[in-house]
């Protein structure tokens, strides 16, 4: 079930647009902050709230990657390993988490404190390597800079 | 040249809509507003502007396509998906001067009679996001978006709408689907956007730095304009250029700026002094270049008599310590994953470049994988449904054109030599 308060979102997001199926994807990502992931409990929840079958909403929440299918930890470090990132050293820092804190791509520390999560492009190529914390950028990264950065997220 | 697309974004409160009429910003509206809707795609017409999303069609075009067709309401939709990997030239525009960008997506609105826009952009810009939320709360409070905008009867109303992470969804019809909540899979044309859109109504659908263009078309007028860079592809181009130069960062500079020029005159040459090795001028799936053949106007028309595209404008440069098989397979790695799955050429054909790529860079390429890339790759070329599969299959023979000795040495030593 979606909160009440996500429901009242949803109902003003959905003025927005001249059909109920074109928030979707907003609905998604609200789902997604309520529960946490997208599981069953969240499909049912949005298609509950839209009309939209269970069935289309689970097939359009798995296209897109920034929809999450299994718990995450408190805080996500979406590393970007594309070109302009790779070419700097981007996958250096990724065995850097794993050595560190044992974060693999795709995987969650045992305290639940960081997930990793592999990104595409983020558009932080003049500034590589890149990555997004939960919503805030940090450019330039290196190893050093990275703890310090990990520091401040508990 | 005075920058126009990122005046005042060093100063730390540009995206305040006070700020942006200090600096003149929301004087083109209502001057826009004493003239026709035609009048204006006239001077856009003018101007010669092309759509700077990548496939530089021409704007004015488009809008009197959508302008033809007698089917309302109709749609402006701001492409803010910049995906394309190496390009970061709309986040400026989106964090820092988003006031540009309304204004001009008004006055655009105004000229192909559309009341409603959306900007679609990407989920991996959450700050932008907000910011853009903000620009609009406040150019409602200051009746510049409304059902009457500035007292002239005028409507516009804008959305932000936040995709998924989907490169495809760069696409202008795969965009569409995924506005209308649908996976972002490409349509097939015709029927075009222009006129069986976005909720089957006529739609347009522009890049952020297209639309941003439009206030100063109106200010200088569309002959003016049009002496701006490239007499035969005029305008302001935001070039952003990473990897190994000096000063990497996003440029404004003339539509048809020299590649060379933009790597030694603007970003102050190769990082450390080391030797130039590859560009790839506009993104990711634009043809590399070797550094012979960087003489080149970076505009849509003068790029591919040089064997390459403007793309998106997103210039990467590589150093002597950049392994190219590696790039090769990173681009096809992101390919494969970002393919949409809907023709079989490119969802099977990314993945077995991928693979061979992998097998060549891990030191396992065996003697005939070359042939193998070019005949996957020439299988995929023109037979796939949207520019991905094509992109991915001309990347692939770029590489090899330029740098086939790199592939042979991986393969006939068994390794890959680069750090």
């Amino acid at each position: 079930m979606l909160s009440e308060a996500a429901i009242k979102e949803l109902n003003e997001i959905r003025q927005k647009y001249p059909d109920a199926s074109a928030a979707l994807l907003p609905a998604l990502y609200i789902a997604q902050r309520e529960f946490g992931y997208l599981g069953a409990d969240a499909y049912e929840a949005v298609s509950n709230a839209l009309g939209v079958p269970k069935a289309i909403a689970r097939g359009v929440g798995t296209f897109y990657a920034m929809y999450k299918h299994k718990p995450m930890g408190r805080h996500v470090v979406q590393l970007c390993t594309n070109v302009s990132c790779m070419i700097l050293g981007a996958e250096k820092l990724s065995d850097f988490l794993k050595n560190k804190y044992g974060l693999e791509p795709g995987g969650t520390t045992p305290d639940k404190r960081f997930s990793l999560v592999i990104m595409e492009c983020i558009g932080a190529c003049g500034t590589a390597p890149a990555m997004l914390l939960n919503d805030d950028f940090y450019e330039n990264l290196t190893e050093k800079y990275i703890e310090e950065i990990l520091e401040k997220y508990k | 040249m005075e920058k126009v697309l990122l005046k005042n974004i060093d100063n730390p409160n540009s995206a305040d809509i006070n700020e942006y009429k200090r600096v003149g910003g929301y004087r083109s509206l209502p001057k826009a507003f004493e003239d026709k809707p035609q009048e204006i795609t006239e001077m856009v017409k003018k101007s010669g502007l092309r759509g700077r999303g990548g496939a530089g069609f021409p704007v004015a075009m488009k809008w009197l396509f959508a302008c033809a067709d007698t089917k309302f309401p109709k749609y402006l939709l701001c492409n803010a998906d910049e995906g394309e990997p190496g390009t970061f030239k709309d986040r400026p525009i989106l964090e820092k001067n988003p006031h540009l960008l309304i204004e001009g997506m008004v006055i655009s609105g105004y000229a192909i009679g559309a009341q409603y826009g959306y900007i679609y952009l990407r989920g991996e810009y959450p700050g932008a996001y907000h910011i853009l939320n903000r620009a609009i709360a406040q150019a409602y409070e200051n009746n510049l978006l409304g059902d009457n905008i500035l007292g002239k009867g005028i409507k516009f109303h804008l959305v932000v709408h936040r995709g998924a992470g989907a490169y495809i969804c760069g696409e202008e019809t795969a965009l569409i689907e995924s506005l209308e909540g649908n996976k972002g899979q490409p349509r097939m044309r015709p029927p075009f956007p222009v006129n069986v859109g976005v909720f089957a109504k006529p739609t347009v659908v522009n890049n952020v730095e297209t639309l941003s263009n439009i206030p100063l078309i109106i200010e200088i007028g569309g002959e003016e304009y049009s002496k701006i860079g490239s007499p035969d592809c005029p305008g302001l181009k935001l070039y952003c250029v990473s990897g190994y130069v000096e000063k990497p960062g996003v440029y404004e500079l003339p539509m048809g700026t020299i590649l060379r020029d933009i790597i030694y005159k603007h970003c102050g040459g190769i990082k450390d002094g080391k030797n130039l090795k590859a560009v790839i001028p506009g993104g990711i799936t634009t043809p590399v270049l070797p550094p012979d053949k960087i003489d080149c106007p970076m505009d849509f028309v003068n790029m591919p008599k040089h064997g390459s595209m403007l793309g998106s404008g997103a210039v990467i440069v590589m150093d002597e310590t950049v392994c190219l098989v590696r790039v090769c397979h990173r681009t096809l790695k992101f390919l494969e994953h970002e393919s949409c799955g809907k023709c079989t050429p490119c969802r099977e054909g990314t993945g077995w470049l991928r693979s061979i790529l992998e097998r060549i860079e891990n030191g396992a390429g065996v003697e005939g994988d070359i042939e193998l890339l070019l005949s996957v790759s020439g299988n995929m070329l023109g037979k796939t449904f949207c520019p991905l599969g094509d992109g991915a299959a001309s990347v692939v023979q770029n590489y090899i054109k330029h740098f086939r000795n790199e592939f042979e040495e991986h393969i006939k030593n068994g390794e890959c030599k680069y750090e």
